[in-house]
């Protein structure tokens, strides 16, 4: 430790290497932290789920519904608490661009269901009461400058025409991990409105159960009731559908990790040149030291603790302001992911990167450092 | 004025073999992201964009963002069919498909699932898209528990290969044939008889009808009279400009994320440019004195590093190129918003793709160079010619 001024003497010295140097391994590492929250949002909607909520669906896919009439069966279900449903709407608000969530649920059990939208209780029972209430969350209505008592249009795709659903309520996730971007209203509202050909078809039901421990019996005999009935069900827990869903997106993780890697090994290999360069520069210094009776092992510990100190600066620095950044700014690449922010452990992943990168970019001067023959360095000196 | 000659630079590129390796890896691997972004976004949009025809029109239900969210009755179809507007094959029939589309979980071959789009075609469906062609097995036959698979279908789900069996609405289909279709978004459908498809799958109405028009002009007046017929609810639309609208948001969204990667990345290897650039006029101070000694100007001394700086950047931009080039293989699937199923497409390097790939890497080099070569420029003689 005692030499630790005479490492950050000689950074101090080259001032501009120093500081280009750390940029750049900040950059790389702003850059690995990003793109891995890029994955992690991803994932939200699995960290969100609750293990003890099954989804149901048409066997087939989304887009086919199931009737109301699979309502009471489910309730029946032992082991089943709570039954809910609702339908994808697929509106938009204004712009087909302005992309968020909406569904169309029962109300009165979605509460049960969904316990971890959390909602006052005045504006709970405001939205109970009113057929044509919507509630959304706390980031659409910021997003879209919505207040209490505002008439939202929105304009349906799947369910044509304009829909005009006042806003009763506000809600907050009760995690950081749960959407805050979707619009809930009125099932009842929704089918009363369509013709009768479409009247009464649910997208999802909703299972919430005693204990999770039941959830592959559940969902067996869930789907070996409907088996052979014109619209069989799949059912799994909402962790399993997320991740399915999550699936059908593609091979994201793949793609991001190429590019990933890519960035890293590039920012390395500029990072070891600039310290063989700065190694280069003070062979003669280093053959003045040895000659002082410095040994071979602290030199290599002097030229590797540059390197570790700029990289551990620069990994400091890029996760640092990657951390802040996406928490500071409402960052949702037009509604694709809502819930934008670095995790720790990803934090902790680019720090750890940060670690290897001066361990290999001080490995190859370290090692010439410690091995340079003192005559011949100094010959070329003078 | 004299100019130093560039092979001066050369040498001294090839002098500090290992720093300008190290350089050039580091460029040529921002090239090579910034191609690959380009490259996935391109193979995006391509697939979509080529999937429509400026000679079709398409008619859906107004309202609807795509096929998906559609419904066409079956008159409304015939009278959609039986406009002047629409060409007529030489059969006497008109050029026109209504179709139905649904939306089929299948397992991929990895294991996972995802969804497919499912496609009940008619006897012209084919004509309408040129582009398609059998490259194994046979077309199905109308009335026959027979399918014919999309050449990305058959490489990437189970059960998909001519003579296999898929399971669809209880029912088992013999895959009876796989087709090219050239890049298209119908790579990654499954076609069958649409009047076979209509009971099975319990859907008495179609999604959308496509028409050939007799003449691309003819478009706007199709679409006005389609669009005030008081017994249809449809929109009208070119059928190439109904796909490439689909592309939209996702396209933009990998584009504007490869463009971010790249940016931030490009600042972080000019950085490094810089680095080595400083480095090497660093270590021939007394060089570049002599030069100025001899009578080359300032002018001269600026330019010759960065024509240096610009050769490395040039150097990795082009071993960015050739690293990108094995690229345009990859093939990748994502879901398209449109049909909230697998869209899989080919990456797409183009010679414009790789042209901005070598100028954005001597754009790297000319900035990484600029300040260390004002640098050299600025060296009093003197004291450069005094340095150790």
């Amino acid at each position: 430790m005692k030499f630790l001024r005479y490492v950050l003497a000689h950074l101090w010295r080259s001032k501009r290497r120093t500081f280009l140097t750390v940029s750049s391994i900040a950059l790389a590492l702003f850059l690995f932290c990003t793109l891995r929250t890029v994955m992690t949002s991803f994932d939200a909607s699995i960290r969100a789920s609750d293990d003890t909520r099954l989804v149901v669906r048409h066997a087939a896919s989304l887009v086919f519904p199931l009737p109301l009439a699979y309502r009471e069966r489910l309730t029946q279900m032992p082991g089943v608490t709570h039954v809910g449903y609702g339908n994808w709407f697929g509106g938009y608000y204004q712009d087909p661009k302005n992309q968020f969530a909406q569904f169309a649920v029962d109300a009165p059990t979605f509460f049960d269901v969904y316990p971890e939208v959390i909602l006052p209780a005045e504006q709970r029972q405001a939205f109970l009461g009113e057929r044509t209430a919507c509630i959304a969350g706390r980031a659409a209505c910021k997003k879209f400058g919505w207040k209490l008592g505002d008439v939202i249009p929105i304009t349906g795709t799947i369910y044509p025409g304009e829909w005009r659903l006042t806003l009763r309520g506000v809600y907050a996730g009760r995690t950081e991990d749960v959407d805050e971007n979707t619009v809930f209203f009125h099932w009842d509202y929704l089918n009363e409105s369509l013709p009768d050909v479409r009247k009464n078809q649910v997208g999802i039901y909703w299972l919430r159960l005693a204990s999770s421990k039941d959830a592959p019996a559940v969902s067996e005999r869930v789907d070996a009731l409907f088996e052979n009935s014109p619209q069989p069900t799949k059912t799994e827990t909402e962790k399993a559908f997320q991740a399915g869903f999550i699936s059908m997106i593609g091979n994201v993780q793949l793609l991001l990790t190429i590019l990933g890697s890519a960035i890293v090994f590039a920012i390395v290999l500029v990072t070891i040149n600039t310290m063989m360069m700065a190694a280069r520069e003070r062979t003669g210094e280093i053959a003045v030291l040895k000659t002082l009776g410095f040994g071979d092992g602290l030199i290599l510990r002097l030229v590797g603790a540059e390197a570790m100190i700029l990289s551990l600066a620069g990994g400091i620095l890029g996760c640092g302001i990657a951390w802040l950044l996406f928490r500071r700014v409402d960052f949702t690449a037009g509604g694709f992911f809502p819930n934008f922010r670095v995790l720790p452990e990803t934090v902790a992943l680019g720090l750890l990167l940060a670690v290897l990168m001066g361990l290999l970019s001080g490995l190859v001067p370290a090692v010439s450092a410690s091995r340079l023959r003192i005559a011949s360095a100094l010959r070329k000196v003078a | 004025m004299a100019r130093i000659p560039i092979v001066y630079n050369l040498r001294h590129l090839g002098a500090r073999r290992v720093s300008t390796a190290l350089t050039a890896l580091g460029i040529a691997l921002v090239a090579w992201v910034f191609i690959f972004t380009l490259a996935l976004a391109g193979g995006f949009e391509a697939a979509l964009k080529t999937s429509g025809s400026p000679d079709n029109a398409i008619a859906v239900r107004s309202g609807s963002t795509g096929e998906l969210t559609s419904i066409v009755s079956r008159e409304a179809a015939t009278v959609v069919e039986s406009q002047p507007e629409v060409a007529r094959s030489p059969d006497g029939m008109p050029l026109a498909t209504a179709e139905l589309l649904v939306v089929w979980n299948l397992p991929r071959k990895s294991g996972t699932t995802t969804n497919v789009v499912v496609r009940g075609v008619g006897p012209k469906s084919p004509a309408l898209r040129p582009k398609i062609r059998l490259v194994a097995g046979r077309m199905f036959r109308p009335g026959l528990d027979e399918i014919v698979v999309g050449r990305m279908v058959s490489e990437r789900f189970r059960n998909a290969a001519v003579g296999d069996h898929l399971k669809l609405s209880g029912r088992d289909w013999a895959v009876v044939g796989v087709f090219d279709a050239g890049g298209t978004s119908y790579d990654s459908e499954i076609w069958g008889d649409v009047e076979l498809f209509m009971p099975v799958f319990d859907r008495p109405v179609f999604q959308s009808v496509t028409v050939r028009l007799d003449d691309r002009s003819h478009f706007e007046a199709l679409k006005r009279r389609l669009e005030a017929d008081p017994r249809l609810t449809v929109q009208v639309r070119r059928e190439d400009e109904f796909y490439a609208a689909q592309s939209g948001m996702l396209a933009r969204l990998l584009r504007s994320l490869g463009l971010f990667v790249t940016l931030v990345m490009a600042l972080g290897a000019v950085f490094g440019a810089l680095n080595t650039m400083y480095a090497a006029v660093g270590a021939r101070t007394k060089e570049i004195g002599t030069l100025r000694a001899i009578g080359f100007g300032r002018g001269a001394v600026l330019l010759s590093v960065l024509v240096e700086s610009t050769l490395l950047a040039l150097l990795g931009g082009a071993i960015g190129c050739l690293l990108a080039l094995p690229v345009r293989t990859f093939t990748t699937g994502t879901m398209s918003f449109a049909t909230f199923s697998e869209l899989a497409f080919r990456f797409q390097v183009t010679p414009g793709m790789l042209g901005a790939g070598l100028a954005f890497a001597a754009a790297m080099g000319l900035i990484g160079g600029f300040f260390p070569a004002r640098k050299a420029a600025s060296l009093p003689i003197v004291e450069a010619l005094r340095e150790a």
